[in-house]
């Protein structure tokens, strides 16, 4: 603590919405890394991150607190426990890949329940229907008037991913969708 | 709300992901240098915009990512068909 200059504050401390259908949580914070990489690195990556990177867009893997979201053909986002340094594990990798830190760029969001589903559906233009958006799926897409990076976590569990500053909104946006899901 | 299929995604998505991104199939000039001013406008600036089946760059913006071209017919809007940056204009034959 000592060396310590700055103090991170949580944008959604403390907020919480827990409703009859669904309920609306901050996730704990995380580190997170942008990974860019062709197809050639993926065996030398992974091996680094002890963790299959996911080759087709839209999935997912997840070993132990570490998951990696593949949302383009040459893009994935990795997401740990907080404090964990990804991009240094990365660090003696020699083929060639791009790391960015995001960790406090983006804000993740939990979504639980039964009304869940229906909750996102209110601002997400995509089918989410189980066999459409299968447990860990997950994609780049819309929530409302905000980009948003969505997983699937549990049949009845989503994970948002926005960024920081549109975090009040994308909250908001989940809370009022959460009052009175269609299910 | 149209589906477009990106064929990064390999799947149908609503078209709110997407940004159109002008004529597709548009070779840059490797000589803009010694090019004459109507030679240059013409390359930068003159489109064809037909009315029917156009050729056209999309991208993913909100997905993906990723710049694909579409062949889609200007009157009725439909896409008829989507492919990757760099592949040929597909042959579009028989589609309705
Ligand atoms: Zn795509």
């Amino acid at each position: 603590m000592a060396n310590q200059i700055a103090l991170r504050r949580p944008v959604l401390d403390g907020l919480s919405v827990q409703r009859q259908w669904v309920s609306v949580k901050p996730a704990a914070p995380a580190s997170r890394i942008a990974l860019r990489a062709p197809a050639e690195s993926l065996s030398q990556l992974s091996a680094s991150l002890s963790l299959t990177l996911p080759s087709k867009v839209r999935a997912s893997a997840t070993s132990g607190t570490r998951t990696a979201l593949c949302l383009g053909p040459d893009e994935w986002l990795i997401i740990d426990a907080d404090g964990v340094d990804i991009a240094g594990e990365m660090a003696g990798v020699e083929a060639f890949y791009s790391a960015v830190d995001v960790s406090h760029r983006n804000v993740g969001i939990i979504v639980a329940g039964e009304g869940a589903q229906a909750a996102i559906s209110a601002g997400c233009p995509q089918d989410l229907a189980l066999r459409e958006f299968p447990v860990r799926a997950c994609c780049r897409t819309i929530l409302g008037k905000s980009e948003i990076v969505l997983q699937r976590t549990g049949d009845q569990e989503f994970r948002v991913e926005c960024w920081r500053s549109f975090a009040d909104y994308v909250f908001t946006f989940l809370q009022e969708a959460s009052r009175d899901p269609l299910i | 709300m149209l589906l477009i299929r990106c064929p990064y995604c390999e799947k149908d998505l609503p078209e709110v992901e997407f940004r159109h991104a002008g004529e597709a199939h548009l070779v840059r000039p490797s000589n803009i240098t010694e090019m004459s001013d109507a030679e240059f406008e013409g390359y930068f600036f003159i489109r064809q915009n037909p009315k029917g089946i156009v050729f056209e760059r999309w991208r993913h913006v909100h997905g993906c990512g990723r710049f694909f071209n579409a062949a889609r017919d200007s009157v009725s809007d439909k896409f008829l068909t989507t492919y990757k940056a760099g592949e040929p204009k597909p042959v579009l034959g028989d589609r309705e």
